[in-house]
């Protein structure tokens, strides 16, 4: 069966979305990146979206419930690359993609993943998202 | 609005929803609709044709580029024969489901475009029509 490729990279999961994804394969990237985390205890996860063209209410609750179960596993998650007309259309079908922490590209999001995983290493407990 | 060419397509898997997608973005890039404009009308076409395989047991969309006074859009009809929508308000209202999503699917792709009209009919099925002009 088609997959989205999984990278692991030291302590995090690196996804890159480059194809225009039916429902099957946003669901089994759902399944595949919670046993990826549990597997490997990782505790961040990048999801590379700069290749997609359109995110709707699908896709946008496959991101949320991601970085939502990442989080009980006791990863973050890190959206990065959103397109700006992605973005323009997102917030005016009415999904700001709440609880998601989002970065600019790659590089701010290693930034942000680093910085939480310094953080948890001093014991520092992660609550500042906004849910 | 006359007419200027038109195309059908089948909406019964999730795998057609990917191909409507891709159509409409085709349509839309070849009238030279601007990217956000673009992106805006795959994204309710994405949104629209969920619903007729969700709530509408499947069903066909209509591609039509249309002239309409001294400008050009795309409309997009998808059809359904599922139960129809009772309450037509209600539906439209941000964050109402009787399925799966987040509510968000009506009202939402509403916004993003410029005609929305919804034909429904309880029992016997559901048609709504978009156009994004140019």
């Amino acid at each position: 069966m088609e997959r989205i490729p999984i990278l692991r990279m030291g302590p995090f999961l690196l996804i890159t979305i480059q194809v225009d994804m039916h429902d099957k394969l946003a669901m089994q990237l759902q399944d595949d990146v919670t046993a990826r985390i549990s597997e490997w205890g990782s505790s961040g996860v990048l999801i590379d979206i700069s290749s997609l063209e359109i995110v709707d209410s699908f896709i946008g609750r496959m991101l949320a419930n991601i970085a939502a179960m990442s989080r009980v596993l006791g990863a973050e998650t890190v959206v990065v690359g959103m397109q700006p007309a992605v973005a323009i259309t997102l917030v005016e079908l009415g999904m700001s993609l709440p609880g998601v922490r989002t970065a600019l590209n790659v590089e701010s999001g290693m930034e942000l993943l680093n910085a939480s995983l310094d953080g948890s290493q001093l014991g520092i407990t992660h609550d500042s998202r906004e849910a | 609005m006359t007419v200027v060419k038109r195309e059908q397509m089948p909406l019964q898997s999730s795998g057609d929803i990917v191909m409507a997608r891709q159509r409409v973005r085709q349509w839309a890039t070849e009238l030279r609709f601007s990217l956000v404009d673009q992106t805006k009308l795959v994204t309710a076409a994405s949104e629209l044709a969920r619903n007729v395989l969700d709530h509408g047991q499947g069903g066909e969309m209509t591609i039509e580029v249309v002239n309409g006074l001294a400008k050009t859009g795309l409309k997009l009809v998808f059809e359904d024969k599922g139960p129809g929508i009772p309450d037509i308000e209600m539906a439209l209202k941000d964050g109402f489901t009787t399925g799966p999503g987040m509510g968000l699917g009506l009202g939402g792709s509403k916004r993003l475009v410029n005609d929305f009209a919804i034909e429904s009919e309880v029992g016997k099925g559901t048609r709504i029509t978009v156009v994004r002009w140019k």
